[in-house]
């Protein structure tokens, strides 16, 4: 064995002892710094003879590169060895909580009304407003319930004071409306009127908002949602509302089985007027909407009040009746809400409970749309 | 309006089933809302004969009787009635049954000792009358063992809610003619039987008030006894909900549930003079039936005569006339009056009756002679008597109305296709007269009818609404369009952001207690105060939504929650020009309690603080596209605010968009509420329109975007400045240092204290400078450094050495 050979050996194996890059930085400098071993060694080559050269050439720079390969070996064992120990003391314990966002949540009534704006609208109806302050020629006259009509006193009205406003007749003329005694509206219905004064005909609204009656139990509360929709057109009949109110159904429940009753009824504002009652069926104990109410274990459910606008009421929107007839409907969004998800107590609604509004409120980001289905599911 | 089946049956000749005719009801529009079938009720109680009776051997007043009913054998039955015999029969309730008046079921029972199978029951335990005194007793002839139900002839009873515009059937007789003209049988005449009076009424009758009494007739019967109606009337009326009185005024009261016709009977002796429908005096008093008394005015009608009131017409007959045991003599009242005027009255006096319910809403005019024949009869069947001839003062409204129909219109507007022959098979079923030229004259007594509508409602509700079918919508080409209006755009997407932001929706009462909107009410025309509230919490339109959110957040708290993140988008209720509502679109947001609970990491819990608020604020008014980048932080958010920590974000000196902040200690006590509460309050009828970029595309396509070329420069200021300096007007005095190549300003320290002088602090701001084509050089940041310390020197600051 050579010397050379022995002194590689030797410088490797001191190489893989190094126990630090300190110590491994001193082996380096001892062989290959400027004056290191085999750098002085390459210097010799210079003196030798060719043929000399031809031997100690190869000899020396296969050594000069085994003992560099083992140094940068060592070097990334050890700097390895360096990052698991640094990795080892970083340790977290991940079973600890991370830092909450607060989840936020959208109310049943907006969420309803906003799956409700989405069917409409694909229907060709717009979203009509008015004011909840209204007068009474807007909610009452104006809907073919004249001052001393019985019908008036089942509207458990919220009136403010007169201020003497009641003076003067009424007409059909908003103006003359203003002079009227204000109260809360206790339906949506006076947007009709507003919407017919304001667009003309034909039209097709719905106009959502709150409504006042002064009644409170379990299923009653003073103020609550309701849903107007309103149609006005040449041709409109009976058959269009029954369609227009199946096909809303149909969406909104996102059922087939929506089967609709029609009972005559009674309201000043609609002739003829149509009670609409909804069949049910008992599934787990809950009522829910959909099949004939008829059949066994079935049965019906009142769900809105509608009907063909009473000509006087066009009248009073300053249209003509024998040009324009349609039809009209109102219907508790806080109760659709109630047969859809699931809620009991009407109360709930409006009493803020962080706890009711994180259970049956909806994700931002449940926002309606038709072609996911407006129905946010559980 | 309940009624028997077997009354209707009076009325109506029918096979059908008490099913079939309340599916027909509702079918026609008269929604059953009960059928109560007194066979379930009296199910368990036979027709019995007491065989024997003997004392009980421990009770004065028992007997222990042995009761056949006609199967098994006799059964032991201990009665403390005194009327119980050997050899009579009664009513036998066996063990299981259970009494109607007192829901008790019967048991064996052994009563002071003695065994005991069952109990014989009274008139008023089965609730078919008052009579108590004794056990009912059966004619000789009734047949022991039969359900007694069956043998009462026990009838199945209808509870059904009439609508408003049908005073026509708020009589069996109506609906009977319903039901009859929609095939369920045939409507029965009634013949008014022709009794002659003897001799001239002798009172009487006149009318100095037409307009609110058009029509008065009157008749006397003379010799009457007035003891209890018969068996079959009472329970014709209690299966009605009606309490039989005595004869007569059973009496009326079959007439007016039975034809929907109120009649009065005024006790003959009692009356002085003529009697007059005339005007109230104005404070003139009655007592009325109820056995109140009630002051009246000018405006209403009454029945008079020298004495005074003895009705307050239409509604309720006065106490003092009113007929009992001792009438011998009658007069009776079947009168016209005005629908309107009874309405007025009957509220004015908050009084109602089965009377007023019909007057007001409209009885049959054509039905006053026949009504007084019909009541004559009966009195005279049932009571005896002789009646004079009837006085008639004034006369009904009389002219028929007479609608032009098309019978088109019935496809027109009811969408469903009748031949014209049924139609007019519908509306003479009904009583219309169809004549010439489809001129269809109105039964009288179809106050509702106004016009062709109304026909089509009667053909269509008779021939069967199910028959309509669904007929779709014409709509229009394409995809729908778009219809929301920018407000509603910016709810949806206010609400939507806000409950991404981790905020609940809630929705609270429009109404306050008035010190709720008192506190946050400032002075804008004063509030909206109910008349009638219907407690005194929900008495004042809001002014803010501020007080409703903060109340759900103390019930949140006294709940036990730790902390409440709540907002709500509605009105504000304002008085506007003229009297007017002045509703203003607004978005609130209270955060309560803690913001971040205590952590392992973090340590103490963290309350919400000011600057959460404004961090909602901004992000809120962000989403509602305000120009935020041009808004102000001004003070004044309201006295509801705590001074110092609380803010408006304004466009302009004058147009506040929001204002947020901590919430003022007096509020929070208020309240009744710990803190720390802050709030956002965001106007957003206040928010400018974005302006739309019509010809950009559609408005769809937004500015050209080109990256600068160059890496942005950042460059630290430490400035020292007054103590009350706002630091967002020394962030305004260096971005406008050079609009151009400033792109940002950002305070990253503010430090007061050690090393800084007295009244003055640090505040410390990273500017950001964006190069053009080239870099900068020296020089030129220089003279930029130079120009931002200028303007913050005009703020009052200077830079740190």
């Amino acid at each position: 064995m050579s010397e050379l050979q022995t002194r590689k050996d030797e410088a490797i194996a001191a190489i893989d002892a190094a126990e630090t890059l300190d110590a491994l930085e001193a082996l380096r400098v001892e062989a290959l710094g400027k004056q290191g071993w085999i750098s002085l060694l390459l210097k010799t080559l210079g003196q030798m003879s060719p043929e000399e050269r031809q031997i100690q050439g190869p000899a020396i720079q296969a050594t000069r590169g085994e003992v560099a390969d083992a140094i940068a070996a060592r070097k990334a064992a050890l700097e390895n060895a360096e990052l698991e120990r640094r990795l080892a003391s970083e340790t977290l314990d991940l079973s600890l909580p991370a830092p909450q966002a607060p989840r936020g949540s959208v109310h049943p009534v907006s969420q309803v009304m906003d799956e409700l704006a989405e069917i409409f609208a694909d229907l060709g109806f717009s979203v009509a407003t008015g004011p909840e302050i209204e007068d009474d020629w807007h909610n009452f006259t104006a809907l073919n319930m004249a001052e001393t009509h019985p019908a008036r006193a089942m509207h458990d009205t919220f009136y403010f004071p007169d201020e003497g406003r009641g003076e003067g007749a009424a007409s059909s003329s908003e103006a003359v409306g203003r002079q009227e005694r204000m109260l809360l509206r206790t339906h949506t219905s006076p947007v009709q009127i507003r919407s017919m004064v304001a667009q003309g005909a034909p039209i097709r609204i719905i106009a959502p908002g709150r409504v006042y009656r002064s009644d409170s139990d379990a299923t009653h509360t003073p103020m609550f949602h309701q849903i107007e929709g309103l149609v006005i057109d040449r041709d409109i009949h009976l058959g269009h509302l029954k369609w227009t109110l199946e096909t809303f159904l149909k969406a909104f429940f996102e059922r087939d089985d929506i089967v609709l009753r029609l009972r005559p009824s009674y309201f000043p504002f609609t002739e003829p007027s149509v009670e609409v009652d909804v069949g049910w069926q008992d599934v787990k104990g809950r009522r829910v909407l959909g099949g004939d109410g008829d059949a066994p274990g079935h049965g019906w459910m009142e769900l809105l009040g509608s009907g063909m606008v009473n000509r006087r009421v066009i009248e009073f929107a300053g249209l003509d009746p024998d040009e324009w007839q349609g039809f009209a409907w109102g219907l508790g969004v806080d109760r659709l809400a109630m047969l859809k998800y699931g809620m009991d107590d009407l109360r709930a609604f409006f009493d803020g409970d962080v706890r009711w509004l994180a259970h049956y409120g909806f994700s931002a980001f449940d926002q309606p749309s038709l072609s996911a289905g407006v129905g946010a599911r559980a | 309006m309940k009624f028997s089946l077997e009354w209707l049956k009076e009325y109506l000749e029918t096979e059908a089933s008490a099913a079939q005719i309340a599916a027909t009801l509702n079918a026609i529009g008269h929604e059953v809302e009960e059928i109560e079938d007194p066979a379930d009720r009296l199910a368990g109680f036979r027709v019995a004969e007491v065989l024997t009776a003997r004392p009980h051997p421990d009770a004065d007043k028992l007997q222990v009787l042995t009761v056949s009913t006609g199967e098994g054998d006799p059964q032991q039955v201990v009665c403390g009635a005194p009327n119980a015999r050997a050899g009579m029969k009664g009513v036998l309730g066996l063990p299981g049954a259970v009494v109607p008046a007192n829901g008790m079921e019967l048991r064996k029972s052994a009563i002071r000792g003695v065994e005991s199978n069952g109990m014989m029951c009274s008139v008023r335990e089965l609730e078919l009358g008052d009579e108590h005194s004794g056990i009912i007793e059966l004619p000789a002839d009734a047949p022991v063992g039969t359900a007694f139900a069956d043998y009462h002839g026990a009838s199945p009873a209808f509870d059904v809610a009439i609508t408003p515009n049908r005073s026509d059937c708020m009589g069996v007789y109506g609906i009977a003619r319903d039901l009859a003209a929609a095939g369920l049988g045939t409507l029965k005449p009634v013949a008014a039987p022709e009794i002659a009076g003897a001799g001239a009424c002798p009172v009487e009758i006149r009318i100095d008030d037409p307009k609110g009494c058009p029509a008065f007739y009157g008749r006397v019967i003379r010799g009457v006894r007035n003891g209890a109606s018969p068996a079959w009337m009472q329970r014709r009326l209690l299966a009605a909900g009606q309490r039989p009185i005595s004869a007569i005024v059973d009496v009326t009261n079959y007439l007016m549930l039975g034809f929907g016709r109120p009649a009065h009977a005024y006790d003959l002796a009692k009356l002085t003079g003529a009697m007059v429908a005339r005007r109230a005096k104005a404070g003139e008093q009655v007592l009325a039936l109820n056995e109140k008394t009630y002051t009246l005015d000018d405006t209403m009608t009454v029945i008079a005569d020298d004495a005074g009131v003895h009705d307050i017409a239409g509604i309720m007959g006065g106490e003092h006339s009113g007929v009992g045991e001792g009438t011998t003599d009658v007069l009776l009242e079947i009168a016209y009056f005005d629908p309107e005027r009874i309405g007025v009255t009957g509220r004015r006096l908050g009084l109602t009756s089965d009377a007023r319910t019909r007057f007001e809403r409209g009885v049959d005019p054509a039905f006053l002679d026949d009504g007084l024949a019909l009541l004559t009869g009966l009195i005279v069947e049932i009571c005896g008597g002789e009646a004079s001839e009837t006085v008639r003062a004034g006369s009904p409204p009389a002219a028929p109305k007479i609608v032009a129909f098309d019978p088109a219109l019935t496809r027109r507007l009811g969408g469903v296709e009748i031949a014209e022959a049924e139609q007019r098979r519908i509306l003479e079923a009904l009583d219309f007269r169809v004549g010439d030229g489809w001129q269809v004259a109105c039964p009288p007594r179809r106050h509702d009818i106004e016009g062709p509508a109304d026909l089509v409602e009667e053909v269509v509700r008779i021939h069967g609404l199910d028959k309509v079918e669904s007929v779709a919508l014409p709509r229009a080409e394409g995809v729908a369009k778009p219809i929301a209006t920018p407000l509603q755009k910016i709810e949806r997407k206010l609400r939507r952001t806000a409950a991404a932001r981790g905020l609940n929706e809630a929705v609270t009462w429009s109404f306050l207690p008035e010190a709720d909107a008192d506190h946050f009410a400032e002075g804008n025309g004063g509030l909206w105060i109910l008349e009638n509230p219907i407690s005194e919490d929900m008495k004042a339109m809001r002014p803010s939504l501020l007080p409703g959110l903060l109340a759900a957040a103390k019930r949140n708290a006294d709940r036990g929650a730790a902390g409440s993140r709540l907002f709500e988008i509605g009105r504000r209720y304002f008085r506007g020009e003229g009297g007017a509502s002045d509703e203003r679109p607004t978005l609130g947001v209270i955060l309560a309690g803690e913001k971040a609970p205590r952590g392992w990491a973090t340590g103490k819990a963290q309350g919400v603080d000011a600057y959460d608020a404004k961090a909602e604020a901004e992000a809120l008014l962000e989403a509602a596209g305000a120009p935020v980048g041009n808004l102000m932080v001004m003070g004044e958010a309201g006295p509801q605010f705590h001074p110092g920590q609380s803010a408006t974000l304004r466009l302009g000196p004058k147009n506040v968009l929001a204002r947020f902040g901590a919430l003022h200690p007096n509020t929070l006590k208020a309240f009744d509420i710990e803190g720390p509460v802050v709030a956002v309050e965001i106007f957003l009828d206040a928010i400018p329109a974005k302006k739309g970029a019509k010809d950009n595309g559609g408005g769809f396509a937004r500015p050209a975007y080109a990256p600068p070329a160059l890496q942005p420069v950042t460059r630290d200021f430490a400035f020292l400045v007054p103590a009350d300096l706002a630091a967002g007007d020394l962030v305004r005095a260096v971005k406008g240092a050079d609009k151009q190549v400033i792109v940002d300003a950002r305070v990253f320290d503010v430090f007061a204290g050690q090393g800084v002088p007295e009244g003055r602090k640090s505040v410390a701001v990273e500017v950001v400078l964006q190069p053009g084509e080239k870099s900068f050089t020296d020089a030129e940041i220089k003279a930029i450094s130079d120009r931002i310390v200028a303007a913050a020197g005009k703020q009052g600051a200077e830079l740190r050495a």
